[in-house]
């Protein structure tokens, strides 16, 4: 009746899941009741869950991933102390089967839950903002895939609870992740969390290719596109390229553990290496969906707190393209050791070379960007300039090992790990931050606190030299990655500043959450009153702070770029608008997203214990959800031009006001 | 989002600018396609070709058959109003060849190299 | 505000990159030509897996003595029409024709019908005779490549059904026509999609 579902799904023998467990319960419980008595849930179910606005859509897909990052962080800091403990003969406190999951758990949720929802938020918020639109191409499919992904965050989350997590790394290969070697639940839920939140990527990819190729403000051609449109322009290519690669591969995967095929299995003919070769077919693009946008953040925050327009434009656009080109020509470096010889081993070590050669022409224009400039040393340009001295040096072991008989000493070493985290902390989450502070007041109307800021950038710096140098060292004395103890102690004392540094990044994630805290107690002081708080270049900082639901009142005529920076600079920003104001129409809000991510989760979970009565409910629930949704006629709603007039009245005589007080190059 | 000055951004793939040749271009195409696929399975199974060159042939056949599709019946074509639609397709072409063909590649090395499952296997015991 | 005031004048020398936003129909398309492009890529990793594969039959029969190249020319045939007949049924939508473009995407239902009756046959056949899909890597690879694109006709053949339901119950509006532009681009994609299979797959087989 309930497949392989039974109370011992139930970790009752593990305390620290159980606590764990508990405490998330309690803490859900509360901030229910807390919304439930403030009334709040019919103003979330309107202005949030159904929301089909980019700005709302992205601010979901942000907080998803920072409240992701307290559980893959605390997952880094339990193997940090395990491994801090667990020298010579002392066996720590994780016994293998439990540390297995971890770090399984740990590059899961940071890859997939973390990172790719903040930065797909990040583009969701600022894309159709820079390109002077009033959404993306498809604002109900971006509901959905913000709540496809979240499903996927459910299902993943479910897993500590009811059952266990996959013990095969982030990737999950075969054998090992066939059912002969992983016959429990653990591998399901990793898959199908995977396949729920990969669609709804690869949707969020359409869309917002669709959104910068086919709609921008009249006038802005690619040539004076933002060039943070750029590199969203080629990260979302990427995800429409990469990500069907790894469904079907997960997909074949799922086919050897529920319908006994063969295609990665140890017997009747099947190829465990074609799995590796897959996967990382789309692994490689992967990573450079996540730093590309991140890239661009850098960009932006460069020129505008230089007061200066990006050094080599046009060279950082065709270093972006060709980025995203040769990103799909790499791929084998992650599998040099697999055996394919020296012929294809040298033919990629050197495309993974040629790779890193745009990547520099960009760290020289930024830094010819910041060079004559006049610098405003904020929290962005902080994260910037702390992002290219980290990310350098992380590009450079990259680079070493490119290099296949230097990767045959070091893959799979912690020096790998320390690599790996060094572009990905170094790269994304420096880019995340700079990014969320950057925007942040454009989004919520008030500045974030400066002062925290900067703290909580030193923690993440000196937190990650501290937590990932020694890795580089232990990686060359052979330490290898994914490993519960080990018995030389000599390596003991790095692993202990390891778990400093693990503990310094902690206190920066901590003062993050405070900060945003303080800052909205403090947000009237530091109120973004004119909507340009930082004296920006592009569209964006034109509207509102937050803009309204239908971003700008009159339509930009774009003649150049950075046409916000050239509009200030001859006085026409706050000249009067000539132009009558009409009435809006925009997208009807619409429950499709979470009535799909429901049943998604029904389907999921049923998938995963074999109920199939409950996966016929979740997959007939969804056929009737879309059905349904294909009849509706009422899809746009009219905000009257009355209602238009007068927030411009309010708005607009604040933001004039604001500019008045502006010369050019003047800091606000 | 309304636009109202007329066709921007381009045509959407598969709208043939001049519909009153509509009709004519699936005839054209089903005119070219049918030969072309006869072709492929004669080439296949005839005594006649060489061969080792067989699965030249084929390709050629098959790229001309998608050719054929794409261009009569998608109406994708070096327009101004269909650059990104080819320029998206480029890029799918690009993508597949990379992956079916690298994936061609690398596996054949790998197995040329590597123990086969089934002997490993047969080593464990 | 105003960013330098008025629009863009409307002369045929602004490029197609200058003109603002696109036409729904056009965004609607491309997005959609986009998804066709992911699935195609989808595909592609499905092709690669085979052709390594093709060769690992574990002692079992490979695809020469499995396939019937017959049945397969007449599966092709189906297919190759049911596009021409789509086209015409595209044009009866555009025109808004409803008695043609019930006449021509019937045709092309029935031709797809057929088609996936074909393979019904081909894959139980497969079956009885012990050569199912979790016999050999190689058989794996064939029915789920094959039998995906089976999928994506089955799949195609129940939104034709919805389309024309929602043609007699919504009649001919924007949405229904964008709809069913899209579903034309999805139909021809599986005929492309097939050349790659009969070629590769069945043409192919040593």
């Amino acid at each position: 009746m309930l497949g392989r579902l039974s109370w011992s799904a139930i970790p009752f023998d593990q305390p620290i899941v159980m606590w764990t467990s508990a405490t998330v319960a309690v803490v859900l419980a509360t901030v229910f009741a807390l919304i439930t008595m403030k009334g709040g849930w019919p103003y979330l179910w309107r202005e949030w869950i159904t929301s089909v606005d980019h700005k709302r859509i992205g601010v979901m897909y942000m907080i998803l991933g920072l409240v992701m990052l307290v559980r893959g962080f605390s997952d880094a800091i339990m193997m940090r102390t395990q491994l801090a403990l667990a020298a010579g003969n002392a066996p720590g406190y994780l016994p293998p089967e439990h540390y297995d999951q971890i770090f399984s758990a740990h590059g899961t949720i940071m890859i997939f839950f973390v990172a790719m929802p903040f930065v797909v938020g990040l583009m969701n918020f600022a894309v159709p903002l820079q390109l002077g639109v009033r959404d993306v191409a498809f604002p109900k499919l971006n509901s959905v895939s913000f709540w496809l992904t979240a499903s996927g965050v459910l299902l993943v989350n479910l897993s500590l609870f009811v059952g266990e997590f996959a013990r095969t790394g982030w990737l999950a290969y075969p054998p090992l992740s066939e059912l002969a070697y992983s016959p429990g639940v653990g591998v399901d839920y990793y898959l199908w969390s995977l396949q729920l939140s990969g669609m709804g990527t690869l949707l969020a990819g359409i869309n917002l290719t669709t959104t910068i190729l086919k709609m921008r403000a009249p006038g802005m051609g690619y040539s004076r596109m933002p060039i943070f449109c750029w590199t969203a322009l080629a990260s979302n290519l990427l995800i429409v390229a990469a990500f069907p690669v790894l469904t079907a591969t997960f997909a074949m995967l799922l086919l050897d553990r529920y319908c006994g095929f063969h295609f990665f299995t140890n017997d009747l003919g099947g190829n465990p290496m074609m799995y590796v070769n897959l996967i990382w077919i789309w692994g490689h693009p992967e990573v450079y969906i996540l730093i590309l946008p991140a890239f661009g953040v850098f960009s932006e925050v460069v020129a505008t707190f230089s007061g200066k327009p990006l050094f080599g434009r046009r060279s950082m656009v065709l270093a972006t393209m060709v980025i995203c080109m040769l990103s799909f020509m790499v791929w084998l470096h992650h599998f040099f050791t697999m055996g394919a010889g020296a012929d294809v081993n040298g033919f990629f070590g050197i495309m993974t070379m040629i790779i890193a050669v745009p990547t520099g022409v960009k760290v020289f224009n930024w830094l010819f960007t910041l060079y004559g400039g006049r610098i405003q040393y904020t929290v962005p340009l902080y994260w910037t300039v702390g992002f290219i001295v980290t990310f350098v040096i992380g590009g450079m072991t990259g680079v070493l090992m490119a290099i296949p008989p230097a990767d045959f000493v070091l893959h799979n070493s912690l020096f790998l790990i320390a690599h790996f985290h060094n572009v990905a902390i170094g790269g994304v989450v420096f880019g995340a931050m700079a990014g969320y502070t950057y925007w942040f007041p454009k989004a919520f109307g008030f500045k974030l606190n400066e002062r925290l800021g900067k703290a909580v950038f030193w923690c993440w710096f000196i937190g990650f030299y501290l937590a990932f140098m020694p890795l580089y060292a232990l990686g060359l004395m052979g330490a290898t990655r994914r490993m519960q103890h080990y018995s030389n102690t000599h390596w003991q004392p790095l692993m202990l500043v390891a778990l400093a540094g693990a503990i310094v990044i902690l206190l920066g994630i901590g003062l993050t959450a405070l900060q945003l805290i303080v800052s909205i107690r403090q947000r009237h002081q530091h109120r973004d009153q004119t909507g340009d708080p930082w004296n920006g270049r592009t569209l964006e900082w034109s509207m509102p702070s937050p803009p309204p639901a239908w971003n700008f009142t009159e339509v930009a005529t774009v003649r150049e770029t950075d046409a916000y920076w050239h509009s200030k600079q001859s006085g026409s920003a706050s000249s009067p608008s000539s132009k009558a104001i009409v009435d809006m129409h925009l997208p009807r809000n619409s429950p499709v997203g979470i009535f799909l991510a429901f049943f998604a989760v029904i389907l999921g979970f049923a998938l995963i214990w074999r109920i199939d009565w409950l996966a016929g409910i979740g997959l007939i629930g969804a056929i009737v959800v879309v059905l349904r949704e294909a009849w509706k006629t009422d899809l746009e709603v009219r905000v009257p031009a009355e209602e238009v007039m007068a927030f411009e009245r309010v708005h607009g005589t604040r933001l004039a006001a604001g500019r008045e007080g502006l010369t050019p190059g003047a800091r606000s | 989002m309304m636009n109202s000055q007329g066709q921007a951004q381009g045509a959407a793939p598969g709208v043939n600018a001049h519909d009153h040749h509509g009709a004519r271009s699936y005839l054209v195409g089903l005119l070219y396609a049918v030969p072309l696929t006869l072709g492929s399975f004669w080439a296949a199974t005839s005594p006649l070709v060489y061969a080792p060159a067989v699965p030249v042939l084929l390709a050629t056949l098959a790229i001309a058959q998608m050719g054929v599709h794409v261009a009569f019946f998608l109406h994708i074509s070096s327009a101004p109003d269909q650059t990104n639609n080819l320029l998206a397709l480029a890029f799918g072409v690009f993508v597949t060849g990379l992956i079916v063909f690298g994936s061609m590649m690398i596996m054949t090395h790998l197995n040329h190299n590597m123990m086969s499952m089934d002997e490993l296997m047969k080593i464990q015991r | 505000m105003s960013v330098a005031g008025e629009a863009l004048p409307i002369e045929p020398e602004v490029p197609l990159s200058l003109r603002g936003p696109a036409p729904l129909r056009v965004v609607a398309g491309f997005g959609f030509w986009l998804f066709l492009l992911s699935d195609i890529i989808l595909f592609a990793a499905l092709f690669a897996t085979y052709s390594v594969l093709s060769g690992s039959t574990a002692g079992g029969p490979s695809g020469a003595e499995l396939f019937d190249k017959r049945h397969v020319f007449i599966e092709t045939m189906c297919l190759l029409t049911s596009s021409v007949t789509c086209g015409f049924g595209s044009l009866a939508v555009q025109r808004a024709d409803a008695r043609a473009m019930f006449v021509w995407m019937g045709a092309t239902f029935i031709l797809g019908v057929t088609f996936l009756t074909l393979e019904g046959r081909e894959f139980a056949s497969m079956v009885a005779a012990g050569a199912g899909p979790s016999h050999s890597a190689f058989l794996s690879a064939f029915f789920t490549l094959v039998g995906t694109h089976g999928l994506h006709v089955s799949l195609g053949l129940v939104w034709l059904v919805i389309m024309l339901l929602q043609v007699m119950t919504l009649g001919f509006q924007p949405m229904v026509g964008r709809r069913f532009f899209a579903f034309g681009l999805f139909w021809h994609a599986l005929d492309i999609v097939w050349i790659g299979v009969f070629t590769i797959v069945y043409l192919g087989a040593k």
